[in-house]
């Protein structure tokens, strides 16, 4: 195993010398401004590997906002296709991004999706003062009077927060689903504030913006959207167990430009991993309301197809896109 | 008395000898950020939080660096506004309005001094209101649905009018041309890009820096050319620094108001530092009425606006630390700091984790003070730059601006964007169109346009919705007289000429 580190590590710094004429130490692009969580895969995994001793120098983080990462994953499609020293943070965002065409014609195809290690669960909440106390009180009230339930959730219009009880109302057999009312806000966050004021009756979002709120006994969850209950958070009821059978997380994970090695990718592959199985790493998902959800190499990458296909075709019956 | 005890844990925390030696460097480096036009507070500490990781700082050290540096950024911000009519970052842009004046008639040290004890009042009222309220204020933003977000910026627009012009309708075209650049981008209500001509980098909208930047430091250049480097705006006389206790006394009420302004700006997390300045302004200045001689160089038009900034600052950090809300874009990367140091703000935060929350506001007070002490014998150091020909000056400030636009997002786009913002920037004042207006436009329109989208939503299209609580009721009430009452005293206040160069 070591062996091939270093193997990697000598054809990674050959091929850097090769393309950018120096083997500097390792970049992480976070698509995004500060703050938000591909700057936060980008630094927290950044900081672990190289804490872990996985790097030999710190990786450096370079943000790059724009178009909703699409202004990153042009630049590493077009710029930096064979950059060995280069990852990228991605998450279920990049992947909706993509199976919707919104990154100026860029498909899944022209990266490598190297692993994801830790997933936000999404989830359904109401203000601890609603009505609602389950997941089939909020699609009943939904299905009597689409208009008298609004939803609020950090991504725009479209995005993964929006899809998210979109998918929960197809499969309870609601197609009106163009009448449900959503509106996106700068953030988590700020979503539940507008839902605990009562301006929007629910909210989508992930299981790391409601935890302080859920501890404060602002919030209620109604579900949490995963295949088994998240440890930690017992007591919220996966929507599958209330009969909705909806699976959708919100991974943390990296890309790698689409020509580098087979062994460039099983390196990272093979640090991302070690990360994974840090013990800083499951501080930190601790902490952040991440529950555990490792898929690195080939197997992330059949995974992230899947999921490119199913929110295309989701998209398309929806009418987001065409 | 248990704030006290909080307080003194939070000193035991934030005081040594080396996190001291931590705020100076911090306050040093943030004033820096600050004073560069296209390097603001959030990029700076941005900047410098990989710094936190390779000096391996624990999370106090790591805070009491961060929130010296977002402090001092708070602080350095007036200084380019003053000396250059250039505003360091966007919370500064009101303080060029009476400072610049201020400076062109050789009082700089005066001004740099006065902005400095408004910034110190503003920032140590909005510290002692975050310690005293931080958990009562996180419900005011519980308050604040779609309606009463567009009430509030609809205010902001109609005191427009009112602004340091003596054409409206100028001022009027300029906020216009501001809400026009304000919907490039994606729209947030539909998904479908808007404007952008499908050019990727347009999709997120034009960052304000880039738009501050081109409009106030590249036409400054523009002109300076046109000029051959004579009678440019650059290089204010220079008189010995002295304090000027008149007109600190004299603001002291000034002062007050305007942080409490900026602080219930600060609060609301929409709204952020730029509001609270401009806000401030604004009052103060139909508080003053006709004779205060207000974008002049008034000394209480300098005090409200940096009051009032840094007041938004510390304000911004409530719902920072009670929400997990950044109320504006330093908030959001001292939030993404925080996360990184593995505690996660939220309601509750300051009974699970005090030593974090009492230790942020102990490192608050040293580095405001630290500030306050700094900032006036650096002035001197600052006034210097004054002394330096322009011809050296401006060629500087513009290649600093270059790196620092580069650092936002590291494309060559953005550049090109700001010299075609400077070209903007140099018709605009060819035409005596006031720039300030403009950048108003973007950096609230954006908000304003999303706020009222999602009243449509959640209301069907019911207009009513909008007025349809207590607080929006009030805002629209405060806009339609700011926006009224300056037509009908019009006759009875002569307003005073702008200053235009």
């Amino acid at each position: 195993m070591k062996n091939l580190t270093i193997k990697a590590f000598v054809t990674g710094a050959v091929l850097a010398l090769g393309t950018a004429g120096s083997a500097t130490a390792a970049e992480c692009i976070a698509p995004a401004n500060p703050g938000g969580g591909w700057d936060f895969t980008c630094r927290q995994i950044g900081k672990i590997m190289f804490d872990i001793g996985a790097v030999d120098k710190p990786i450096q983080v370079t943000n790059m906002a724009g178009a909703g990462g699409g202004l990153a994953y042009n630049h590493v499609v077009n710029e930096r296709g064979d950059d060995a020293d280069l990852i990228v943070a991605a998450s279920s965002a990049t992947s909706t991004r993509l199976a919707q065409n919104a990154y100026a014609g860029m498909t899944a195809d022209r990266v490598r999706f190297v692993g994801a290690i830790g997933a936000d669960p999404g989830v359904i909440v109401v203000s601890a003062d609603s009505p609602f106390k389950s997941l089939g009180d909020l699609v009943d009230a939904i299905k009597a009077d689409p208009g008298s339930v609004a939803f609020a959730g950090g991504s725009a219009v479209g995005g993964f927060d929006h899809l998210k009880p979109l998918m929960i109302l197809q499969r309870a057999g609601f197609t009106d689903i163009t009448k449900v009312k959503y509106i996106g806000l700068d953030g988590g966050a700020d979503a539940i504030t507008q839902t605990v004021g009562g301006f929007t009756q629910a909210m989508t979002g992930d299981m790391s913006e409601i935890v302080g709120f859920l501890k404060a006994g602002e919030v209620r969850a109604l579900a949490v959207l995963t295949d088994e209950r998240v440890p930690g958070f017992e007591q919220i009821p996966t929507a599958k167990e209330q009969g909705f059978d909806v699976v959708a997380v919100n991974w943390r994970g990296l890309y790698v430009p689409k020509d580098v090695s087979d062994d460039t990718f099983n390196m990272w592959a093979d640090r991302l991993q070690k990360v994974a199985d840090s013990d800083e790493w499951k501080t930190a998902m601790a902490a952040n309301g991440l529950a555990p959800f490792t898929k690195v190499g080939g197997d992330f990458q059949s995974y992230v197809d899947g999921l490119v296909a199913e929110i295309n075709q989701l998209s398309k019956d929806i009418g987001v896109i065409q | 008395m248990d704030i006290l005890a909080n307080l003194s844990l939070g000193f035991s925390i934030a005081l040594s000898p080396y996190t001291l030696m931590l705020a100076v460097i911090g306050c040093f480096l943030g004033t820096i950020i600050g004073a560069l036009p296209g390097l603001g507070p959030s990029n700076g500490v941005a900047i410098l939080i990989p710094l936190t990781f390779t000096l391996g700082l624990d999370a106090t050290s790591a805070l009491v660096l961060m929130t010296s540096v977002y402090y001092g950024a708070m602080y350095g911000g007036r200084i380019s506004s003053i000396l250059l009519n250039i505003p360091g970052d966007e919370p500064a842009l009101m303080t060029t309005l009476d400072g610049y004046p201020m400076a062109k008639q050789g009082r700089a040290g005066d001004a740099l001094v006065l902005s400095g004890v408004a910034s110190f009042v503003g920032a140590f009222l909005a510290t002692i209101g975050l310690m005293l309220l931080a958990p009562m204020l996180a419900r005011v933003a519980y308050l604040f649905g779609p309606a009463e977000y567009f009430a509030l910026y609809l205010l902001a627009f109609c005191t427009l009018g009112g602004m340091a012009s003596n054409n409206q309708a100028k001022s009027a075209i300029a906020s216009c041309l501001g809400l026009g650049i304000a919907m490039i981008g994606v729209d947030n209500n539909s998904g479908l890009p808007r404007l952008t001509g499908g050019n990727l980098h347009l999709m997120d909208g034009i960052d304000f820096l880039v738009a501050i930047v081109g409009l106030f430091a590249i036409a400054e250049v523009f002109f300076f050319i046109e000029n051959h480097g004579k009678g440019s705006a650059i290089g204010v006389k220079l008189d010995k620094v002295t304090i000027p206790w008149k007109d600190i006394m004299e603001t002291k009420w000034t002062m007050l108001r305007a942080s409490l302004v900026g602080f219930v700006a600060g609060i609301l997390p929409g709204a952020g530092a730029s509001l609270g300045s401009f806000l401030a302004y604004m009052s103060e200045k139909s508080i003053a009425g006709k004779d205060s001689g207000f974008g002049t160089g008034a000394a209480k038009g300098i005090a409200a606006p940096e009051a009032g900034n840094n007041a938004a600052a510390g304000g911004a950090l409530v719902p920072m630390l009670t929400l997990g809300v950044p109320g504006s874009g330093t908030t959001a990367v001292l939030l993404a700091l925080l996360m990184t140091l593995n505690i996660t703000p939220g309601p509750t935060l300051f009974t699970d984790r005090p030593e974090v929350v009492w230790g942020l506001i102990a490192s608050l007070m040293i580095a405001n003070f630290v500030l306050l002490l700094m900032n006036v014998p650096m002035v001197k150091i600052f006034v210097r730059v004054l002394q330096v020909p322009a011809w050296v000056l401006l060629p500087g400030v513009t290649m600093i601006s270059f790196v620092g636009i580069y650092s936002l997002s590291g494309s060559y786009f953005d550049l090109i964007l700001m010299v075609g913002f400077g070209a903007l920037g140099y018709v605009l004042r060819k035409l005596d169109i006031p720039t300030v207006p403009v950048i108003l436009g973007i950096l609230l329109g954006g908000h304003m346009e999303d706020a009222l989208r999602r009243a449509m939503v959640l209301s069907d299209g019911d207009a009513t919705f909008l007025f349809s609580s207590p607080i929006s009721i009030g805002l629209w009430i405060a806009a339609i007289l700011g926006f009224v009452a300056p037509m009908f005293l019009r006759g009875i206040l002569r307003k005073p000429q702008r200053v235009t160069d």
